[in-house]
This record gives structure tokens, sequence and C-alpha cells, in this order.
């Protein structure tokens, strides 16, 4: 439960009193409060600096080292104040945090100093309000990273057990692990370059022959410059082969931007291989060895720089295309008005509105070959509004994409920004856990807890009965005590969700076992308190204080879940039983052994005596009236038939 | 057809408002005014002596009373969505924002949609220290939502589904449709004395005197400060 509102827990009792009328059950027992009433002034000595607050104040965490008994530790005798030698200044937003319920993380505090005293206290990091959580978190990833750095420049040894594919796929991803892989960068990083070279110089023009004109050097050295072609696309190819081999997820890795690139760059040499001099088809070859420009590509496996460049236009994609699209607007609007203005004119080159475009670009990027020049009055006048249009949209766009790839070349460094929102979901589920978990197991522990102490008062060993009842505070035990009341009111009990699901599988397997008239309960799990309670409204003579009934009522399912453990504990719920006759109105146990199945859960099955009509509630009832017996004689009814034994107290 | 041509002038109206703002430069319009009244509701309570001497309580504890109320709500009143979030926070199986309405409506005698220190104490102080006729006059106003002077029995199935709404899910023995309404039934039963189908405010106040339990359960939260 959120101690915040502990404060509220006394509303939340006193509005239970508006359950009382609805209820036909009787409430259980409130727990006693032992504590002195009034509230007193607690003094913190830290380091000298005396904080002082409410006593009430740091119970509201019982989990924390101040809110626990845990502090009489620190506490001193002589000055009569808790004394700790930490940081006053991180105490400061600790004690804040009691105060108000939120935790902040000072800015000027050293990260890790902070959560040693958060560790210290036993304040769990995750409660940080939201204010200052994403520092808090952006400060500890750095510090991570930073020592993360330190070690990774420290380990340089080989994982043992590594295969050797997963050897040669990390030496081919990190290439400073090992001497081999260096030497393979170096090695593909030269013939890369061999080759971009190749093609460039390929079409220079070499020096005239005397028989024909100047040719470039491509046909000149035909044999040569088809060696290096063949080599380089050699090494290629068996470094393609080998990383798809080494590769962990080929069909990943073939899906890959770089595999690609390799693919194409090496893709028309084997085309051109195929196909041979054939006349029609050297057009389309041609074209194809312009594919090989874009070996120049496979630079970017060396190059950091490049692969963020390629990441940061692909992401500016948007922005980029904007930029795109208004230019074509515009063009599309200067060419037309050119090409009308210049109809006129004689011998003009604005033949037809797309040859107005390049006009228009080339106006617009301020670039003004003169190629084309308009001649009329009107054509010189849009021409000058086209150019001033042109700075000014390509000028906007700009700094747009330019901050785009500043803020996505900063993102790159710290990309574990975007493992944030997972990390949001995984902390407030902690949180959700720490908090409410606790509350929701926490209510039905304490019930398995009470229904311990109630089998271990019975075996007389009190002690470990007081070590099991000192785990909950005052105001767990309240709050419980208020959830009890709930329970008492509509006459249903919480249940784990498991538990719940094998009810409803219970209900399934009911009929196998009625036997006897009395168990015509089975259509249902419908025993209910009251049901089971018996005449409530009738007092019985010897009836003296009511043993605790909340231990009876939360108890039956967890009873049924202890008979799983222990089949022998049969003798201790008759005997518990017996000793619930001596009181009155105390709940029926209804226990079964084994039945059909395997499954040992047993079902209490509603009693054969109550046919109140003031305190029913439910489905109608279809038993029989109860057999007459005497009203203060307990009936112990074993019904050897199907091994149940059914105890009823009236 | 009327409703058409006015939607189409509103929205016209909006788009030449946006473009004006949009030519003008003034696209957001700060929206300090709203913040701004927002923080001037503030409330203070009357002297702790009157408070005592209006309540059963203590000056100690009229004083942790209003230390914990305005921890939770440092502006001095309660509205609606916290009370509901503060009582949600007792029942975290089920679902207790019907109930917790139902609650306010109660605590807020006045129906001004908010809930001062004084007010809360007051019905505080009829629930743990009033008398048995005060805390059951409280319950019936708790239960008459309409406040009309009758309990009947669709309000006390809204109460009952409300309370049920609280347990949640998973319970034993598992929730059918119709618990609450029989539960309804075995309420009006025992209440409805002249069997008019509604209960009034004497009808419920003897029923419940007759009852030993609810007497007794009327009492348990005695020593709850």
């Amino acid at each position: 439960m959120a101690a915040g509102v502990a404060a509220w827990l006394p509303f939340a009792r006193a509005a239970a009193i508006g359950w009382m009328p609805v209820a036909n059950c009787p409430m259980p027992i409130a727990p006693r409060d032992h504590r002195k009433r009034h509230d007193e002034l607690i003094i913190l000595n830290v380091s000298g600096r005396r904080f002082q607050t409410w006593r009430t104040t740091l119970d509201r965490y019982p989990d924390t080292l101040l809110g626990s008994s845990e502090k009489q530790f620190f506490y001193d005798e002589e000055t009569k104040e808790y004394f700790f030698d930490r940081d006053p200044d991180s105490f400061r937003s600790i004690l804040n945090f009691y105060r108000t319920g939120k935790l902040h993380y000072p800015r000027y505090e050293c990260i890790s100093a902070y959560d040693e005293e958060l560790t210290f206290f036993g304040i769990i990091p995750e409660i940080i309000g939201d204010c200052c959580y994403e520092e808090y978190k952006d400060r500890k990833r750095e510090n991570a990273e930073r020592l993360q750095d330190d070690q990774d420049d420290n380990k340089d040894c080989k994982l043992p057990n590594m295969t050797y594919r997963e050897t040669m796929w990390r030496a081919f991803e990190n290439p400073h692990t090992s001497t081999m892989a260096l030497v393979f960068y170096y090695v593909t990083g030269f013939f890369i370059a061999i080759s971009v070279l190749t093609n460039v110089i390929e079409t220079v023009p070499c020096g005239a022959t005397p028989s024909q004109k100047d040719m470039p050097c491509g046909e000149r050295y035909t044999i040569a410059f088809f060696c290096m072609d063949t080599a380089c696309v050699l090494i290629f190819t068996v470094e393609y082969l080998m990383r798809l081999f080494a590769a962990p997820s080929r069909y990943q890795f073939m899906r890959s931007v770089m595999s690609i690139i390799d693919v194409v760059a090496i893709f028309p040499y084997y085309i051109g291989l195929v196909m041979t001099d054939n006349e029609d088809v050297s057009g389309a070859f041609v074209t194809l060895r312009v594919f090989r420009v874009f070996r120049i590509f496979k630079f970017s496996r060396h190059s950091q720089g490049l692969r963020i460049l390629g990441y940061t236009l692909k992401s500016c994609a948007s922005e980029l295309g904007f930029l795109l699209f208004s230019l074509t607007m515009a063009i599309i609007i200067f060419a037309t008005v050119m090409f009308y203005a210049e109809k006129g004119s004689s011998s003009t080159k604005f033949t037809s509105i797309p040859a107005s475009f390049w006009y228009t670009i080339v106006t617009m990027t301020t670039l003004g070959y003169g190629d084309m020049v308009p001649k009329t009055i009107a054509g010189k006048i849009f021409g000058s509004i086209c150019s001033l249009s042109g700075v000014l949209v390509i000028a906007l766009p700009v700094p747009v994409i330019v901050s785009n790839f500043s803020r996505i070349y900063h993102q790159n460094q710290r990309a574990d920004k975007r493992r944030a929102q997972k990390v949001q979901k995984a902390r407030l589920a902690r949180i959700r856990i720490a908090q409410t978990g606790s509350s929701c197991t926490g209510f039905l522990q304490s019930k398995r807890n009470d229904l311990l102490n109630e089998l271990l008062e019975l075996t007389g060993s009190e002690e470990e009965e007081q070590q099991l009842n000192k785990g909950m505070s005052l105001l767990e035990s309240q709050h419980h005590h208020l959830l009890h009341c709930l329970e008492k009111t509509t006459a249903h009990e919480f249940v784990d969700e498991q538990l719940y699901e094998q009810n409803c599988l219970e209900t399934t397997i009911q009929s196998y076992t009625s036997h006897s008239p009395s168990f015509s309960s089975q259509d249902g799990p419908i025993g209910t308190c009251c049901t089971r309670r018996g005449k409530m409204n009738s007092p019985l003579p010897n009836s003296s204080l009511p043993l605790q009934p909340s231990h009876q009522q939360g108890s039956l399912q967890e009873l049924s879940a202890l008979h799983i453990q222990c089949g022998d504990k049969l003798p201790h719920t008759t005997s518990r039983s017996s000793l619930n006759m001596k009181t009155d109105d105390v709940g029926l146990i209804n226990c079964k052994g084994s039945q059909i199945t395997t499954a040992i859960i047993s079902i209490p099955t509603a009693p054969s005596d109550t046919t109140d009509g003031g305190g029913l509630h439910g489905p109608p009832q279809r038993r029989p009236p109860p057999p007459p017996t005497g009203p203060q004689a307990p009936s112990i009814n074993t019904t050897a038939s199907s091994n149940v034994i059914k105890v009823s107290a009236l | 057809m009327a409703g058409c041509a006015k939607r189409c002038k509103q929205g016209l109206v909006k788009c030449v408002l946006s473009l004006y703002k949009l030519v003008t430069g003034t696209l957001n319009k700060d929206k300090i005014d709203d913040d701004f009244e927002l923080s001037i509701v503030c409330h203070r309570p009357e002297g702790l002596d009157k408070l005592e001497a209006q309540t059963n309580f203590s000056k100690q504890e009229l004083q942790v009373l209003y230390r914990g109320f305005k921890n939770e709500c440092p502006s001095g009143v309660v509205n609606e969505d916290t009370f509901k979030q503060i009582y949600a926070q007792f029942f975290p199986h089920g679902d207790a924002s019907t109930y917790a309405h139902y609650l306010f409506n109660a605590f807020d005698s006045a129906h001004s949609g908010s809930i001062k220190f004084e007010g809360f104490i007051m019905a505080l102080s009829t629930l743990l220290r009033g008398s048995v006729r005060e805390k059951l006059t409280w319950t019936f106003n708790l239960y008459d939502i309409n406040r009309d002077g009758y309990i009947n029995k669709e309000e006390m199935t809204d109460i009952v589904s409300a309370i049920y709404d609280m347990m949640g899910k998973y319970t034993y023995p598992a929730l059918k449709t119709d618990t609450p309404k029989q539960h309804v039934d075995a309420f009006f039963q025992k209440m409805d004395k002249n069997r008019d189908g509604v209960v009034t405010l004497d009808e419920f106040i003897l029923s419940c005197q007759e009852d030993e339990n609810i007497l007794r359960s009327l009492q348990l939260f005695k020593n709850v400060i």
C-alpha cells in the first residue's frame, strides 16, 4: 500500500461502517493499537546536522531503514536521538521522500554516492519521481558506459567456448580482436581502393599510339585491367562467401545493406563473363559496368562516419522529401511561367515547358550557366523572381536537415535512449509489484499466516506463532482487517488467481461426489460465510467470546491447500473443529479426501443445517432441512462412503 | 440539415480565426488563465478550538488528522478524482471507484464537488464517535443516492454492486452476476417491514437496532484514531 495515503486509513476504516447494515455476517475483530496515541518528534542527527520529524512520518514506509525497527540500532541513549554517520546533503532528499512521498534526485549529486545512500536507507531507486527519473537514469547509464569502456579496453581475451564460426564472425565484425582479422581488414580495404582506382583510370586516355587516336587506357591495356578486375572480384567473392558462412543468421545477413552492396559490386563482373561479345547486349553490358562504382560503398564497413551519414540520410528522408517536393512545385510553376513569357520572342531556347525545367533549376540553385537566358522583359522579371525564390526555397529546409543530422549524430552516440521505452515499462511494473503486490499478496499471505497460527496453536508451539505475528506492522494489520470486513460484507473471499482458476475447474468435476442429499451443494461452490456459519442469530448459552472468526473464514481455501501437503493432518482439523465447538458461530470445515481425480482440493460443502431465512443469501437452498439435532450439541458426521469428514456446528 | 449548416459555419469561423492567428503570428495562446484559476482554490479550515467544539475529537486527534489530510491535499480540498484515487489504494484487488463515488457524495453533503476538511472531520466524527442513531442515519444517507428519503431496490442494488466491485474478479466462491441482486433481496427482506418496496429511515434504524451483529459491528471502529 502506498504509504503516502497511510494517513487516510482511518478514514477508509470509518467509511467501512457503510457496509455494516448490508453485511450479514459478523465482522472480524479489529487489531489493537497498543502504542501511544499521540505523535512525537524524532530527532535524526546526520553527521551533526539535526533533522526533526514526526514519528508517523517515518512510519509511512515501514520497509525502509527509518521506518522500521532497524533505526533502533542507531539510537543514542544519552542524547535521545538517532545518529547516522552519513552525508547530510543527501539525507535531505531522503527525508523529503518521507515527507512528501516523492523521491527527487539532486542534480549536483554524484550518481554512485546517491545510490549508496539509497541502498543504506533501504529505498529502491525506482521510486524516484518522474520529474527526476530521466536524469537519474541518464546519469546512471553514462556512468555504466564509462565503466564499461574501461573494462572493454582491458577485455581482449578470447572467450573460451566459441566455435570456429563464431570466431570468424567476431573477426569480421571487430577487426581489432586478432591479428589475422586486422590483416584481412586491411587487405580488403586495399583491394577496394585498387578496384576503384582501376575503374577510374580505365577511362583516362592513355597516350596515342601511332595507329590510332587517343584511347582510354582500358581499351589499350585490356588484359592488364581485366586481370586486375578479376583479382579484385575474386577477393570480394571470397570475402562475401566467408561472411555468409560465418553469419549467425544467414537470412538476416543476406538482407542487410552491406551484403547487398557486396553483391552489387561483384555481380557485373560475372554477368560480363557470362555474356560474351554479343553485340546487342553490349550496350547493356556497358551500363552494368557503372555498377562497379558501388564498390566504393564497401568502404563504409571501414568507416564509422560513412555509416552514420548513411543512416542520417535515411532518417532525414522526410525532410529531404519535403525539400524535393517543394522544389518540384516551384520548378513547375516557374518553368510554366517562363515558357509562356518567352513564347513570343524569336529563336528562343524555351521551346517547351520541360525544356524550361533546366533553366528553372539552374536559376533556382543560383548556378546560372547562361546557356538559356530570357530575352523578353516579362521573362527577365520572372527570371529574377525565380532566382530570389530559389534561394528561399532551398535555404529553408536545409537547416532543418542539418539540425536533424546533428541530433541524430548525437543520438547515435547514446543509442540506448531508444531502450528507455522498455525500461520505463519495466520500471513501472517493478514499482507496481513492489507496492501493490505487497498489499494484494500480503493480504492473502497474512491469511495463510493466520491459518498456520491456528495449526501451530494446536501443536503448542507458540514461539513460531510469535515469529509469524511480528512481521506485520500495525498499519498492515489494520488494512488487512479492513479487507476482512469487506470479505465478510460480501461473503466472498479474496483468492489467488490460480486458486480461482482451480475453482472454476472444480465446478466441473463436482458432480461425481454427491452421494447423500446433504451434499446438494455440489451444483456450485456456494459455501458462503453465512451458510457455513449456521445460525448466528440464535445465541448459544455457552458461547463465550467468539474465537477469531476471521481465521476460520479465510482458512477454508487455504486449509484445502494445506490438505495437499499433509494428508495426515486430518486429525488436526477434526480436533481443531472440536476446539471450535466450544464457541459459537464458527464455520464448518468440510474436508474432502482425494476425489476421483488426484487433485486434492477440497470444496467445502455447505452445511445442511441452515435454513434461517434471515441470514441467508446466495442461491436458493435446495437442500432439505437439517436433521433435528440439539442446538447445543455439535454433530460430527462422517460419511465414509465418499471419504468426507463433515463437521457441523450449530 | 440545420445541424450540418451550423457545423459548417463553426468550422468556417474556426478556419478564419486560425488563419488570422497564423498571419498575426500568435499561434498558441498562452494557457496561463486556466492555470491561474486552479491555483487560487485553497481552503483553510476554521480554528482548532471551534472544530474541537463541534466534533467529538480531541485536539491531538484533530492535529493528526489534519496533517494527514493536508499532506495528501495541500490545497485543503479533496475533489472527487483524488478521493477515488486515495480510496482505490486500499482496495487493490478490485475497482473501488463506484463505491468511492457514493462515499464522496455522502461526505460532500453540500454537493459542492469537493470536500473540505470540516466536512471530512464532521463525517468522521459521526462515524467514529457518534451515537448509534447518528451512524445509522449517516449510512442511510449513503444508501439513499438521490436523497429522497427512501431507499429503493435500484439504489440498494447500485450500492451493493459497487461493494462487490471492490472485491475484484478473483474471489472464492466465484462471483455470479446475480449475487448482488440476491444480497439486495435479502437486505430488503430484513429491512422493509411494511413490504412497500422502499426502506425509510425509521424502518432502517429499527431493523438495524434489532440486529445484534450490526450493532456490534458499528462499534468496531471506535478506536480507529
